[in-house]
């Protein structure tokens, strides 16, 4: 019995002191029209070693690829002690850690992931992760909403990544909040001054944005600023190793920070687990939903650490908490504080000028062959968009014959846009593999043109 | 414990971790550029091994202790599923990628969905949500869809048990409902004549748990889904408790509508400190068009692929950047197929025999339960307040003695309705033995608790800190490290 302990004699030993004579009376209070002993159809079992020889097959199947994909998941190196730490049993195993006295590794650790990522954002509190980017930002909005007196309405640009604005539909419109969309500027790609004289809650700023524009975060964060509106700052986490922090845009940084922490030591696994970041200043605290760590003194008067201010959580405040979330992503979380700790302020600032380096490289390379260009001008970071003279799909599946990966395709969400593809490059990218990119996709357009 | 960042020094830094790169930001506009570095750890790669080794072991886990949490499922997390789930073709798969690369990882999920839709009696099964919260919101907000596409707009309300755990009227909230909750009869069973009263025209739908957290079996089940049913409404199972029920009953045949599941619990996923979890959703036939998008779709030529909003127009909509949390899914497939339907089934057979020998040992024990007359589901409840009456000591004073004893405490206060419980949850994978030893331990505190109570009040003593100050640590929050006192 797959990780059942029981021999036959704990079995009888223990119907015996329950004084039944099998485990089906056990069961006896479950109405039995209610299908007692009903069949599942399921394959059958497979041990360890046929599991593995299944799941290797598969993994292998799916193979190796080249990739220049970034589009909100993004391919860094991870060190080696990142994910050995992270899985050992103590970690991997254990729960919320409710009982503190039992859970101070765990705390600890949140403790330090939430100083780490107050920090990087330049925000007072962190609290201990959300699920992912994208419903960080639906909770960001939530916070934002509920801690204004006025319109719940939420201006949201169009250079948001567009899954990230179909979440926080999902997530917010069951609450009536009118979510406006900015358009973005057709030359520069970035977001320009809002004409929108309505009163709202809260501006969303990406930055960089879906396109790997930089935006103007200092004019966006004063403009909603003077209209009384909050600030979400957008961020990758990563990018912050170069990138003013949101605490510091404009005039008064802004109010709120969300993102995915993926980037920070997360694999890209086909999209999860990874975690949503979320800081904010000290007077907006008690709008955050999620966990927050505090450090305090023990009955002796030694630190220690707990879960604190649970007054907004559900667990407590039921219909009326802050939201419905209960777990964080504290295994992710615990692998991303490893991570930056061992980058530290340095590393991390390599990693995203390297990252910065190889897209130019990259577009540069591309941006030179017969039917490829930029398709905006102006300043980005590790992503770029590319307007090509021909349909982007057939051009990506060439592509992929050869082992290469060569961008996410923008012709459904954003057809305006004409045959564009968004590419990107982090530090894994060698000059070699950014040839090796260039030599295929130059292949592949003359072979359309003969 | 030191912090990291009191490991470290300036200008300390692990070498073989840095990226070339040139450090130039020529070319970056100097107004979006950081000024001052952020407060990260200065440190070896060595103190980064040392420190988070040695704060793991400040940890009780599974793979560590008896973990008894009630309504939490803390059974053994197999490693082969984890291994498994981190197979290189699986861990560097862009989720973007066309799913012609993806094939393997796609039929996986296909036929998780398919086994998820077996055992729980549903038509269809979404893997997207990212938690059992996160399945409770695309439940209800199927619901709500629903009651929409009837054009019923009246339904406002969402009935609740007030056993139920935190998330279901928060949730409900969340979509937009309100709240109605209802007692619990004296035999833990949903109060009937309390449900006949408040159900009508503006319900919903009716959130239930069973076995419900009180470790017990609804057995109205059939009635409760008739009145609900009657009223127009629709019926809602949080699956938080399925292991007390894999291959025994099936949610679709008690009548519910929709559910959802905790793989991070009857699917032995890690609960890694408090996430990530999992939370796929079920849902019978008429709503089939609502399940959250992507989901895995099995095309006539056989290959897979994530269906999305132009297959299903009528969808909830997304809940995660991509795919909800997939390497969860992995470890939890690995999990099922490693069990099989005989497998499956005895997980619930062996989890509820645990629960109910424990159960016996501390009512034998001279503990006072909260259902007598009742089974055990795969959990249940000990009430301690005759001996809080007897000798001040509380349930939150008696979990910190167990930890002592070298286990982990059972889940306090919750439910809220049973005054100063501990709800009790052993799970399959414990052996008779370890069973004895918890038993013993939980006698001892009892007997301490008699004899000399200020000894248990204070606990504990044998853990990396005494008991914590939550007041100092609620009213003067300390939130982050700012940064070495100058």
């Amino acid at each position: 019995m797959p990780f059942i302990p029981h021999t036959e004699a704990d079995l009888a030993a223990m119907l015996d002191l329950l004084q039944v004579p099998d485990l089906n009376a056990l069961f006896d209070e479950i109405p039995p029209e209610l299908g007692e002993n009903v069949a599942l159809d399921l394959p059958p079992a497979l041990n360890e070693m046929e599991i593995s020889r299944l799941m290797g097959e598969r993994a292998d199947a799916d193979g190796r690829w080249l990739n220049f994909i970034g589009a909100g998941a993004y391919e860094h190196h991870i060190p080696a002690a990142v994910w050995q730490i992270a899985t050992r049993g103590e970690f991997y195993s254990a729960y919320t850690p409710y009982q503190a006295e039992a859970s101070q590794g765990t705390l600890q650790l949140i403790y330090e992931y939430q100083s780490m990522m107050a920090s990087l954002t330049g925000m007072e509190v962190s609290n201990a992760s959300l699920y992912d980017g994208a419903s960080a930002l639906a909770e960001a909005v939530l916070m934002a909403v509920r801690a204004s007196k006025g319109a719940a309405r939420v201006l949201i640009p169009a250079a948001v990544a567009p899954a990230y604005r179909a979440v926080v539909r999902t997530i917010v419109a069951p609450q009536g909040i009118e979510l406006v969309e900015l358009p973005y500027d057709p030359a520069s790609g970035t977001t320009p001054l809002p004409e929108y004289a309505d009163e709202c809650a809260a501006l969303v700023v990406p930055q960089p944005n879906f396109f790997g524009m930089l935006e103007d975060v200092d004019a966006l964060t004063d403009w909603a600023h003077a209209r009384g509106a909050r600030v979400i700052a957008l961020v990758n986490p990563l990018t912050l190793g170069v990138l003013k922090p949101p605490g510091q845009w404009g005039t008064s940084g802004a109010d709120i920070a969300a993102g995915d922490g993926q980037p920070l030591g997360a694999p890209l696994s086909a999209g999860g687990p990874y975690y949503g970041l979320l800081t904010c200043r000290q007077a907006l605290v008690r709008q955050m939903p999620g966990r927050l760590v505090g450090r305090t003194l023990d009955a002796d008067g030694s630190t220690g650490y707990t879960l604190t201010l649970q007054a907004r959580e559900q667990h407590i405040r039921r219909a009326k908490a802050t939201s419905n979330i209960c777990t964080n992503q504290g295994l992710v979380v615990a692998a991303s504080t490893i991570y930056m700790s061992l980058l530290g302020p340095g590393g991390l600032r390599r990693a995203a000028l390297a990252s910065w380096q190889n897209t130019r490289m990259l577009v540069e390379r591309l941006a030179g062959l017969p039917g490829v260009a930029r398709a905006f001008a102006g300043a980005g970071f590790h992503e770029c968009v590319l307007r090509l003279d021909r349909p982007v799909a057939p051009v990506l599946e060439a592509l992929a014959r050869q082992g290469i990966l060569g961008g996410f395709d923008l012709g459904r969400d954003y057809p305006q846009l004409g045959h564009a593809l968004l590419v990107c490059a982090t530090e894994t990218k060698t000059t070699a593999d950014i040839g090796r990119y260039e030599q295929a996709l130059a292949g592949i357009l003359s072979e359309g043109k003969s | 414990m030191k912090l990291i960042f009191e490991h470290g020094a300036p200008g300390r830094r692990t070498g073989a971790q840095w990226p070339q790169a040139d450090d130039a930001c020529t070319g970056l506009p100097e107004h979006l550029l950081r000024s001052q570095p952020p407060l990260l750890p200065e440190v070896a790669e060595m103190d980064v091994v040392r420190h988070y080794t040695r704060l793991s072991q400040r940890n009780y886990s599974i793979d560590t202790q008896f973990y008894p949490l009630g309504s939490c499922t803390m059974k053994y997390n197999p490693r082969a599923a984890n291994s498994l789930a981190m197979l290189p073709g699986f861990l560097t798969r862009h989720p973007l990628a066309p799913a012609s690369t993806g094939q393997g990882y796609l039929a996986t999920l296909h036929e998780l969905q398919l086994i998820l839709a077996e055992v729980t009696g549903m038509a269809g099964v979404s893997l997207t949500p990212m938690a059992g919260a996160q399945g409770e919101f695309a439940g209800v907000a199927m619901i709500r869809a629903w009651h929409a596409s009837r054009g019923d707009q009246g339904r406002r309300e969402i009935i609740v048990p007030d056993a139920a755990h935190g998330t279901n009227p928060a949730t409900a909230s969340m979509c937009g409902y309100t709240v109605r909750e209802i007692p619990t009869d004296r035999d833990g069973n949903v109060d009937l004549e309390a449900l006949r009263a408040v159900v009508g025209p503006q319900t919903a739908g009716l959130m239930l748990t069973n076995p419900s957290t009180l470790g017990v079996f609804e057995q109205q089940i059939r009635e409760i889904a008739r009145i609900v049913h009657t009223a127009g409404g629709l019926l809602y199972y949080d699956g938080a408790n399925l292991n007390a029920i894999l291959g025994r009953v099936k949610p679709g045949d008690m009548g519910f509508d929709v559910i959802h599941i905790n793989l991070h619990k009857t699917f032995a996923t890690p609960h890694g400190g408090g996430g990530p979890g999992s939370g796929p959703v079920g849902v019978s036939e008429r709503l089939l068009p609502f399940l959250p998008v992507p989901h895995v779709m099995r095309d006539a030529d056989g290959s897979y692929r994530l269906a999305d909003e132009d297959d299903f127009p009528h969808s909830i909509g997304r809940l995660s950047a991509f795919h909800g949390n997939a390497g969860v899914l992995l470890r939890a497939y690995v999990y099922a197929r490693m069990l099989g339907a005989q497998g499956l089934r005895r997980v619930a057979e062996y989890a509820t025999l645990n629960a109910n020998y424990l159960m016996k040992r501390l009512q034998d024990g001279g503990f006072e339960l909260a259902f007598p007359e009742r089974r055990a589901s795969h959990e249940f409840i000990v009430s301690l307040r005759r001996l809080k009456e007897e000798t001040g000591v509380s349930a939150m004073d008696f979990a910190k003695r167990l930890l002592d004893y070298g286990f982990h405490a059972p889940t306090t206060y919750f439910p809220l309705l049973v005054p100063e419980c501990l709800l009790i949850e052993p799970t399959e994978t414990e052996t008779c033995a370890t069973l004895d030893a918890f038993a013993d331990a939980m006698i001892a505190v009892a007997a301490e608790a008699r004899d000399t109570p200020g000894r248990v009040k204070a606990a504990p003593y044998s853990l990396p800190v005494r008991r914590l100050d939550d007041v100092k640590a609620a009213r003067e929050p300390d939130l982050a490290w700012r940064g070495p006192v100058l």
